[in-house]
């Protein structure tokens, strides 16, 4: 197995031109687990850490541009304000020390349908930037993105360089079912994001299906329901049987197997649940009645 | 923290306590809170475990272990392997130059499969390379054709007519009196009339509980690294248990005398009963012999989980009666142990199982039955607990019932049917030191409770404070709490005639004007803190502040194994004993050389204080130095507990055990019962320790132990498919331990109630807080939610009904 350090981002699109089956890592949380357990023995590994771009993000007026290897430790310290749903999202991904090294690309680069930061990123909204030698950047949106299980949209030359997220304009949720209280693979995750200037609800689910996904089917109920409600305007509470079908709409989307951490009927149920308490949560949060609703890590 | 004090010094002849008793003026001997000597290297990340061990020119051992659960092995083609560069050797069963099985109660476990296979994950072949990986790309090259043969993988398919049988010709000695052949142990006990009692109760309440393959879940993984010598031995450095047992098991299969096999201790990284069984040892020594070279060998984690026995997974039927006023009947029950592909030590876990299956609690009337199975699931053995957890789950858990039935405080009906000293066993054996069950209960339970809704602060939700943490499911909805309390009992020492011994050699010699002491035992340090008190005995009982802890090896006698609570009792027994002859020994020469200067040498109680030879009044007679002068006092002895008795195999009558331990725990737990998770708030725990020879440490022994019963009850279980008997989880991603987010308060308040038997009054402690702490939670998880809830580990599933 060959190490290769490009020196700067050309350098690694050039690499990966050479050698497509060249796995890219950064942070190591997959790729390495994968190589210790000898799941993977990749001919040529690439390793980004030495492109310092990638650890960068910029804060534009309509987008946060995320480097591809910003540390999640990072984005929960800094970048709470305009990403919270990702923050909170963050906040479960593994331990301190894989917070520090593990960033978003390598999530994104795995697409495996239990990564924390993929139900947050579909309900915010994002288009993940991607780049080859041959043929420059090019934008992928991310309901385009996840095209498999662990399969995503990249061309075998292209490396991810950035993730374009939508700022927050209203109020955002992450929830993560585990067996334990940290460190724990998602046995289900549940991401929401309220868009009040487009006045639309969007939803991200994890580990309940081949990949992860959006609901779509609860999305447009919900922002019919609430159009048809005038609740965006006055604020109201919004009524338990819209909450409940919500729910219901979110755990119909779901398309979980039994495996050995929860079965395919408790996830089901799990999604429900988070759909119904983290769109109550949101909903509060945007009527004004801020409840705090983070750890202060 | 309320202690009662037990004074258990030496008196004088006449019986009247002196001013000053041996050990008593001595700073850091038995009592005192002295630090670990390994503590900051283990917390540095600096202490040397076995698997950092270098030499120079040393080869890579790799296993290849077998795929399949249960098969017949048709061929081992190894050819390509061999042609992989770096390789030295591989080998199969046909290389092995002697014995071919091992094993700690009989000798039924393949170095290397031969003729079949008989667990998913069983060593099949052997590589040697000079590089790990090497020797792991020549490992996945050796091809091994498997026949399949029908699984065994519970009661029913070990004991059906058509069984086939996981060992063909037991020759071992349970196989006599066992009803199948697939049953390695049975251990009745039949005391009163079940049956006839029975009739005097008013309420009856049945239940069948499941209780989870659990690991030990040590985190050094198994390794070691073996030395040829030049005499045609191996020098064998490598973790484990107990040496002299290893010792015992290797060179039969190395063809070798044991003293050409030399063992040393490397750094132990927590065993927990799992290293009590050979791991590595011998096919690491047989590829050293073979090639010439030195062999380390290292399990990466995936491996460790095939590289050692687990927690006996049970299933347990219980009937209990009582009296409408709260007075237990009667109790029969049967526990039925996996003891999975290989004996191990299933036997003494099945007479745990059953000679505690009562719990600390008094009923005269008992029909008792505990097997343990052969089957082609995971072999299992030696864990924290040893049988008594598993029954400590399901008899509290049959307690509650009753107390529900009987509309009584659980607590209250418990403590109205506590054991005592003097109370009698099932097996007819006299408790005779304290027992003091019942006031271990009131103590948790007097304990105030944790406050309500701590999550809620003026700042919002501190998820970190409820059930799921960080990872943010809830911020109070379905949130419901829970508390529910157990207490067990457990033997501590080995049980049932076993001659358990453990062996100290003490020096005492004078180096540069300061008297020294070296320890010197074969007791494996593997977390527990021996290195600490082994110290502290010798300080007291000599009087010296310099001890020298040598390393554990073979070159000193047996200490047995660091396991059953006993090393404390056993090798601090030792020690203390030696001490006591060198003492002896030393006031001897002093006698010898000074006896005419001063009558007391003759008339007094003489002591050893601060390196000097003192009468019980204080008076100095002459420092160690003066005694000692280039003189060195060695002494090493043999010291044995009271003995034991086997239990009878149809009544199960016997004095079998050496002590008993008892705890008991209050769980405080919040409940998402939407969610179906757990947040356990509180585990206070209360235990008679005897003596807190080190009471630092007595209390880390006590949360640990409290925090492993935490993780059987909540997350931790090793998953077998039952269709294919593979495990489906191993690895720390799936196979999941509490974190500190998952850890709770644990206060302990513990009792000093010597146990005269005993050296100092010392009672085994690292085990009784494994039993109680998975009851107790379970207890209030079934508090909070009302539901029944009969296994564990309790899942959200369980929970939400999905």
């Amino acid at each position: 197995m060959d190490f290769l350090r490009p020196a700067t981002w050309e350098e690694a699109l050039a690499v990966k031109a050479e050698h497509p089956t060249a796995v890219p890592i950064a942070g190591g949380t997959d790729v390495m687990v994968e190589i210790n357990f000898d799941h993977r023995r990749p001919e040529y590994l690439v390793d980004l850490n030495r492109i310092s771009e990638l650890q960068d993000w910029h804060v534009g007026e309509k987008t946060v541009q995320l480097g591809a290897s910003v540390p999640y430790s990072r984005i929960m310290e800094e970048l709470r304000a305009e990403l919270p749903g990702l923050a909170l999202a963050s906040h479960t991904v593994a331990s301190p020390q894989i917070r520090n090294r593990g960033g978003v690309g390598g999530n994104l680069g795995t697409a495996s349908p239990a990564g924390d930061a993929h139900p947050a990123l579909l309900a915010a909204d994002c288009e993940v930037e991607v780049e080859s030698q041959a043929r420059g950047s090019r934008l992928i949106p991310i309901d385009a993105f996840f095209t498999g299980v662990k399969r995503n949209a990249l061309e075998a030359d292209e490396l991810i360089k950035s993730v374009h997220i939508k700022k927050a304009e209203g109020p955002q949720q992450f929830s993560k079912v585990g067996t334990r209280n940290a460190m724990v693979i998602a046995v289900c995750a549940f991401g929401i994001a309220l868009h009040p200037e487009t006045r639309t609800v969007r939803t991200g689910i994890g580990s309940a299906a081949p990949t992860p996904i959006r609901a779509k089917a609860a999305e447009e109920f919900l922002n019919a329901a609430l159009e048809e409600g005038g609740f965006w305007d006055n604020g109201k509470i919004i009524t338990p049987s819209i909450a409940k079908r919500f729910a219901e709409l979110c755990s119909g989307a779901a398309n979980p197997i039994d495996d050995v951490r929860g079965t395919a009927s408790y996830r089901r149920h799990a999604v429900g649940v988070m759909a119904r308490r983290t769109l109550g949560w949101t909903w509060e949060s945007y009527r004004g009645k801020s409840r705090g609703t983070e750890g202060v890590a | 923290m309320a202690r009662i004090m037990a004074r258990t010094t030496a008196q004088s002849p006449a019986g009247a306590p002196t001013d000053v008793t041996q050990g008593s003026r001595t700073k850091g001997g038995v009592g005192e809170s002295t630090l670990r000597p390994d503590g900051t290297l283990k917390v540095t990340g600096e202490f040397a475990y076995s698997s950092d061990m270098w030499h120079e020119d040393m080869l890579w051992g790799q296993i290849l272990r077998s795929t399949v659960a249960h098969a017949e092995i048709v061929s081992i083609d190894t050819a390509e392997a061999l042609t992989v560069p770096g390789v030295h050797a591989v080998l199969t069963h046909e290389d092995l130059p002697a014995a071919r099985n091992y094993g700690m109660e009989f000798q039924d476990t393949p170095v290397l499969a031969y003729g079949k296979v008989r667990h998913h994950g069983e060593p099949v072949a052997l590589v040697a390379a000079d590089h790990p990986e090497t020797a792991r790309r020549a490992a996945a090259k050796i091809k091994v054709e498997y026949r399949e043969l029908p699984l065994i993988t519970d009661e029913a398919s070990a004991t059906a007519p058509d069984a086939v049988l996981v060992h063909e010709h037991r020759a071992d000695h349970h196989a006599a009196h066992v009803p199948h052949p697939n049953i390695v142990h049975r251990q009745p006990i039949i005391r009163g009339n079940a049956t006839e009692a029975a009739q005097r109760a008013d309420v009856i309440v049945k239940g069948e509980y499941t209780f989870g393959m659990q690991d030990q879940a040590f985190l050094g993984p198994e390794s070691g690294l073996a030395v040829p010598a030049e005499d045609g031995g191996v020098d064998l450095y490598v973790a484990t248990q107990w040496l002299h047992s290893d010792l015992q098991q290797i060179a039969p299969c190395l063809g070798l005398p044991e003293e050409k096999v030399r063992m040393t201790m490397a750094g132990v990284g927590g065993a927990f009963g799992g290293r009590e069984d050979i791991s590595m040892q011998i096919l690491a020594s047989v590829l050293a012999l073979r090639t010439g070279k030195p062999v380390k060998m290292v399990y990466n984690r995936y491996e460790s989980f095939f590289g050692h026995v687990h927690r006996h997974p049970a299933k347990l039927s219980y009937e209990h009666g009582a009296t409408r006023d709260g007075k237990l009947t009667h109790m029969k029950c049967k526990i039925v142990l996996d003891g999975g592909a290989y004996m191990s030590s299933t036997p003494s876990v099945v007479g745990n199982a059953s000679s505690l299956s009562v719990g600390p609690y008094v009923v005269d009337d008992v029909e008792i039955e505990a097997i343990g199975l052969y089957s082609n699931n995971p072999p299992c053995g030696a864990m924290r607990g040893f049988g008594a957890v598993q029954a400590c789950f399901a008899y509290e858990a049959q307690m509650d019932k009753l107390a529900a039935e009987l509309d009584m405080d659980p607590v209250e009906f418990r403590q109205k049917n506590a054991m005592e000293q003097g109370t009698l066993m099932p097996t007819g054996q006299r408790v005779d030191s304290p027992a003091p069950v019942a006031e271990l209960l009131r103590r948790v339970k007097a304990r105030p409770l944790p406050p309500e809704r701590e999550w809620e602060s003026s700042e919002g939700v501190d998820v970190r404070a409820l059930p799921g943490g960080l990872s943010n499911t809830t911020h109070g909805e379905g949130v419901v709490r829970g508390i529910g309390y157990a207490v067990g009992i457990k033997n501590v020492g080995f049980s049932e005639g076993f001659d358990d011994y453990s062996t100290a050699r003490i020096r005492m010699e004078v180096i540069n004007g300061e008297p020294v002491a070296t320890v010197h035992t074969a007791a494996a340090e593997v977390g527990q803190g021996g290195v600490t008190i082994h110290a502290q005995i010798a300080r007291t009982e000599l009087g010296v502040q310099q001890v020298t802890i040598a390393p554990a090896d073979t070159q000193v006698g047996s200490a047995g194994s660091t396991s059953a609570g006993r090393q404390t009792y056993m090798t601090g027994g030792a020690i203390k004993n030696s001490c006591g002859i060198v003492r002896e020994k030393v006031l001897e020469i002093g006698r010898r050389k000074f006896g005419s200067y001063h009558p007391a040498w003759a008339s007094a109680e003489l002591l050893l204080e601060g390196g000097k030879i003192v009468t019980d009044g204080g008076e100095v007679l002459a420092t160690l130095a003066e005694v000692l002068e280039n003189e060195a006092v060695e002494v090493e002895q043999e010291w044995r507990h009271r003995p034991t008795q086997p239990f009878d195999l149809v009544t199960g009558q016997g004095d079998g055990h050496v002590q008993y331990s008892f705890a008991a725990h209050r769980a405080v737990v919040e409940v998402d019962t939407e969610l179906g998770l757990v947040k356990v708030i509180e585990l206070a725990c209360a235990q008679d320790v005897g003596k807190a020879v080190n009471p630092l440490s007595v209390i880390g022994q006590i949360q640990g132990g409290t925090t492993q019963g935490l993780g059987v009850a909540v997350m931790e279980e090793i998953i077998v498919d039952p269709k294919t008997a593979k495990v489906k989880n191993p690895s720390f991603t799936d196979y999941l331990l509490p974190t500190i987010l998952d850890t709770p308060t644990i206060p302990v308040d513990y009792l000093e109630l010597a146990d005269p038997n005993a050296p100092y009054g010392v009672r085994g402690i690292g085990e009784a807080p494994t039993l109680s702490s998975t009851p107790a939670v379970l207890a209030a998880i079934r508090n909070a939610t009302g539901l029944e809830l009969n296994r564990t580990p309790v899942r959200p599933e369980h929970l939400t009904g999905t």
